[in-house]
This record gives structure tokens, sequence and C-alpha cells, in this order.
């Protein structure tokens, strides 16, 4: 079976936040995190390979220095890893990045499924997975809370999908393209022997001219959405702290609510 | 193209450094200088420098290219042939758009017979429903609604397209809008119009909900965006009328039936957390799993759903599905009582943009009370039973 995982470094949000005083965003050069989603995506394909024999290739398209969740995706135990980087891809929106990621996919050829994270944690979009799904023609599945079965004979695939109000299960063909949502699985550590290994290996770089992309649908030029403004949020305040006999609190906490309802 | 520092402006103060998310700015020989690889195009620094000194240059837009695409359409998105309210909010919304662009209100309605769905959605201002039958559209499931929607829309040309953000339309959407080669924007919590260029401008959360960011897509049509539940207000009915309704004659391709759905669980709580007014949360404050049955009593009391920290699903008190957070739900219900929750940031992404959230916690120093409306520093198990106890024997009365 022969499985592509794609992932995404991003910056660790919890400490980007805004400065009360200069009303502007810091961020305190901490360093990029693989993104969480991601990890239970590596892990699945992991298992999968575990389960019927193959290969698990972890891509992802970044600046050169997202090499390091490639990294640590040897070092859980994948087969082989591709950093896709180029100056072309700067500024690409979720429809440029799964245009890249498609390109680089067809280039590895013959691939059984893709699994990724449900969305980044960073763009929070959740776009990417069926954009890359679509545009290879695999079947779409998102929100995968477990995989129940693969007949890798007929490459009938079952998937439970955690949805809102409830859980879908639906049996479908390979290839296919599966989104993941966390409580799939518990993903292993990288192995220490693993990852030292990691450190010295030379990934490749695939380029624009590797993966044989249209520069019309890369980057900036490819990409229909942009960003016109940022802005800071309404800062929430400290609110109205309640004090009193713990009888009368619960009391008028009842009352917050009944009327606020 | 793309972000240009004007250097005679620049003083190399290094606010820019420090904001930029991405990494992608340095200072070089005391001025800024970009790295054009890492940089997003994101705008923070532009907002962040004080001497006006970061530029960000885009191309414009031709407006006259777009002057077949008329008209704001909703996608009607249904469970057994009810209309899910994030519909009809968007319906609200987008009547507001139409008008402002002086177009119609359209909503899309995909599958098989749906009078019930059109009757629910006769008493709505609304000027047309377009529609496809066929058999294969029967229940969600993704090919057969994107071929079906990317046909309708490429017949019609409607120029903007909402979908509820819910866990469907978020499944549809991302394979629509690339299908059609145009620009979504995802979870926005306002929009609004910029008349000259008929652009919608797409205002939503990034970074945790650290930032704001206003996004475009107006050199394609449709311009695509998914709103959560809950972000816009339900709209006012109106007195029953018949709809147009223009049924486009289309059969799904039989390849195009790649899923077939086995099963359907609905989860065993009355109320799920995207759709709750009310949401009640337990983080590891509450003492162990067993006391997760009282926030259930109490949000059962309340006609509402019971959130939980990753802390508490982490040490598997209580499944996944119930976590709130950056990687759990994001959820804006009116009211969101936090017990025994600390706060973490993560936390905090996924609910404080509730209207109401009341915050119970024994620490006084929890960061959970920055963002609280209310904030009781005390015994979260205390309080929760006498709550119940107050609500129990005003129930009792009425």
């Amino acid at each position: 079976m022969k499985i592509v995982v794609c992932v995404k470094q991003v910056p660790d949000t919890m400490d980007v936040r805004i400065d009360p005083e200069t009303n502007t965003l810091i961020r305190e050069g901490v360093p990029s995190i693989l993104n969480p989603f991601d990890e239970y995506a590596i892990e699945e394909g992991l298992k999968l390979r575990e389960q019927h024999g193959g290969t698990v290739t972890v891509i992802t398209m970044g600046p050169p220095q997202a090499d390091d969740v490639l990294r640590t995706a040897l070092g859980m135990g994948a087969d082989d890893v591709v950093l896709i980087s180029d100056r072309a891809f700067a500024g690409s929106d979720t429809l440029a990045t799964s245009y890249t990621l498609s390109k680089a996919i067809e280039k590895i050829g013959d691939v059984d499924i893709v699994i990724t994270g449900k969305q980044a944690i960073d763009g929070d979009t959740a776009q990417v997975g069926p954009g890359i799904s679509s545009r290879l023609d695999f079947t779409q599945l998102t929100y995968v809370s477990k995989i129940e079965n693969i007949d890798t004979g007929t490459g009938e695939i079952i998937v439970e999908r955690l949805l809102d109000g409830g859980r879908e299960r639906l049996k479908a063909n390979l290839p296919a393209l599966l989104t993941v949502v966390k409580g799939i699985n518990v993903p292993r550590k990288p192995s220490i022997l693993k990852m030292k290994k990691a450190r010295n290996v030379e990934i490749p770089i695939w380029g624009a001219g590797e993966i044989d992309a249209d520069p019309d649908n890369l980057g900036q030029k490819g990409s229909p959405t942009w960003v016109e403004k940022i802005f800071s949020p309404e800062q929430k305040t400290r609110g109205e702290m309640i004090e009193g006999e713990i009888d009368e609190v619960s009391v008028r906490i009842a009352d917050i609510v009944m009327k606020s309802m | 193209m793309g972000l240009k520092i004007i250097l005679d402006k620049c003083t190399g103060c290094s606010l820019c450094i420090k904001a930029c998310p991405f990494d992608a700015l340095r200072i070089v020989d005391k001025k800024a200088v970009v790295s054009e690889e890492a940089c997003t195009l994101c705008g923070v620094c532009v907002e962040t420098c004080k001497f006006e000194a970061m530029e960000l240059e885009r191309e414009t837009v031709e407006t006259d290219e777009f002057d077949d695409n008329r008209g704001v359409w909703i996608f009607v998105q249904t469970h057994e042939d009810k209309v899910h309210h994030v519909t009809l909010e968007l319906v609200g919304e987008g009547r507001k758009l139409a008008n402002e662009l002086g177009t119609e209100l359209c909503c899309m309605v995909l599958g098989n017979g749906k009078d019930a769905v059109i009757d629910e959605l006769s008493v709505y201002d609304i000027n047309r429903i377009y529609s496809i039958k066929d058999a294969k559209l029967k229940r969600y499931r993704t090919a057969p609604y994107v071929e079906a929607a990317a046909h309708l829309i490429k017949k019609y040309k409607p120029e903007i397209f909402l979908i509820g953000a819910t866990t469907t339309g978020r499944d549809f959407a991302g394979g629509l809008a690339t299908v059609l080669e145009t620009g979504l924007t995802a979870d926005c919590t306002d929009l609004a119009v910029e008349l000259e260029t008929r652009s919608l401008l797409q205002t939503r959360p990034a970074f945790g909900g650290n930032i704001m960011a206003t996004i475009k897509s107006s050199k394609h049509r449709p311009q695509m965006a998914t709103v959560r539940p809950k972000v816009f207000a339900m709209p006012e009915k109106v007195e029953k009328h018949d709809i147009e309704i223009v049924t486009a004659k289309y059969s799904i391709s039989e390849k195009t039936e790649r899923t077939d759905i086995l099963e359907w669980i609905p989860s065993e709580e009355g109320v799920n957390l995207a759709d709750a007014n009310i949401i009640v949360s337990g983080g590891r404050g509450i003492g162990k799993p067993e006391n997760f049955a009282l926030l259930q009593e109490l949000a059962d009391l309340l006609g509402g759903a019971v959130g939980a920290s990753r802390a508490a699903v982490d040490a598997e008190w209580i499944d996944y599905s119930h976590q709130v957070g950056q990687t759990g739900r994001t959820v804006r219900p009116n009211i969101y009582i936090a017990c025994g929750i600390s706060g973490a940031v993560q936390h905090l992404a996924g609910m404080k943009t509730s209207d109401v959230i009341i915050a119970i916690n024994k620490d006084p120093d929890a960061p959970i009370f920055n963002v609280a409306t209310y904030g009781y520093v005390g015994d979260v198990l205390e309080i929760v039973k006498k709550m119940i106890t107050e609500l129990k024997r005003r129930q009792g009365k009425s």
C-alpha cells in the first residue's frame, strides 16, 4: 500500500498575542511546531503500513525550515520524506497549496491513500485536504475518527466519521484522501535512535520545476483569496467577580443564566 | 507585487520582526528585509509599523469582468428534510448583502423531492430557489453534491455563495471551490460588501482568535465563504409566499457515486455542541470524571450541552467529541459556563467569543477570569449542585 501523509509546520499560536500597550501582534520567537492534527495523520499512516505493508511518504509544503517536521516524521518511522519548497510558492492560499501538493503527489505516483490532519491550527480552514482530493479525483473522506477496515484486494475502505450530532459509517473505494481528527489514534513518540539518524538525512527538495507545476497556479498568482487587512479583535476584559455566601452566589448565577437565555 | 519596504521610512526599530508570525523579517544594516519565501503577505507588519514603511502591493480588480455574475446564493443544508438553522441565519445575512448589492437572494436546494424544505423556506424573504433533483442527492455525500452544485453555479452564475461551516458544509465547500477554481474563506465572523467592486469583504479570526483578518477574493466568481452556526441571528419571518423554483435538468453521473452511507449513529446527548445555546463545560478542576454527570444534569436543566477542556479529555474523563478548544470544537453559545477550567490560550481560542462567559474556579489567578463576563472564585461542585437545586425549584414552581 502506497501511503502519502501531508503535514504542515505552523507557528505555535499560543505565543501569538496582542501587546495590550501597543495594540500590536507580538510573537515571542518560539520554534514552530508540527501541526497537532498532522501527528495523528502520520500515526495512522504508520499503523496502516503495519497492517497492510507498503510505504509511508511524508511531504510538506513550506520554507526551508519546515524540514524540521519531516525529521520528526522520520523519527516516528516514515520511510521517505520530501520538502516541497520554492520561492514561487510564496503567498499561496488554500487553492494554490492544494494544487502544489497535488502535483507533488502525482509525481510520487500510484498512491493508494493520502492522509492529512483535519485542519492546520494557523489557518483553520480545513480546505487543503478536500482541494487535493478534488484535483486527484480521489474519494474524499473528512473527519475520519476510525478506519474500520481496508480490503486491499477490492480496494474497499470503511471509515467512521465524527460529524456534528453523531458518527457516520461510510463505505468507499481507494484511492482516497482522509482528513483525520484527534482521537483516531495515539501518536507514537519519535524513537531516539530514529531521530538521531533523521538529523543527518539529506531531505530531497522539490521546487516548481520538479513537480512540473504551471506557474499560473502557484503562489500569489494562483491564489484567488488574499488578506486585505489585519486588525486586533475587540479585547475581552475581566468582567464582574461575584462575591458572597455560596447560596446567594448560586442564585445570582442562576439569575444571570436565565436572564441571558 | 508583494511586500515592499520603504527604506527611507524604515528606522530599523524591529517592531515588525517581533510581530511577524512567520519569522519572515530580519534587520540587515539597520533596515528591515523580507524573506520572500517565508512571507505569506498576511499584512501584520503593515499594521504594526509606526513609520508607514511597509506596503503590500496588489493588482486592482477589473470590475466589468463579472457583469454576468449576479445574485447572493445560500446553500440549504438539511437533515431529514428539516432546514439546518445555520442556513436560515445565512438567509438573514444574505438578504442584507443582496439588498446592498441591489441583487437577488437565492437558495440552492439539492435533493430528491424536498417539498417540506421548500415549505419551510417560504416564510423567509428569498427571491428564488435553484434546485436539482436526483436520487443520488437523497442524503448528503461529497461527490454528488459537489457535482450538482458546480453545475448550477456554472449555469446560473451567482456572485456570492455562502455555506454554513458545519462538518457537512466544510466537507462540501473545499472540494466545490477547487472545482470552480474560486476563492473560499472559512469561518467568517463578519461579512460586508464593497459596492464599487461588488467585492465581498470576509472577516475571520486567525491565530486562535488573537488577530482578525479581512479577506477578499474579488478576482473570481462566485466569492465563497463559510460561516459558523450562531454567528448571525435568525432572520424575521415574512408572510408565506410562493418562491420561484428553477429546477435544472441534470443527472449525476454514475461514477460520482463514490461512497455508501452504511449507518448514522446520532450522539447520545440531545443537544450537540455546535448548536447549543448554553454550554456547561468542565475541566480538571471538577475533581473526578464522575462529576461530569453533575454537569450533564445542569446542562439538561438548561437545555444545553456539555463541553470539556483538553485536560479532561486527555485524562479520559469524557469523550473527545465534547472537547472545546483549538484541537477540539470552536463554539459560540449565548452562555458558556466554565467549571474548573483554568483557561489555557488554546481553550480560550475555542470559546472566547461566546456572548456571556461565567467562570467558576478555585484559583483566583486562573486566566479564564480574564475573558469571563462573570467570575466566581470558589468550589465548583458546590455551586453546580446548588444551581441544580435552585433551577429544579424554579422549574417545579412554573
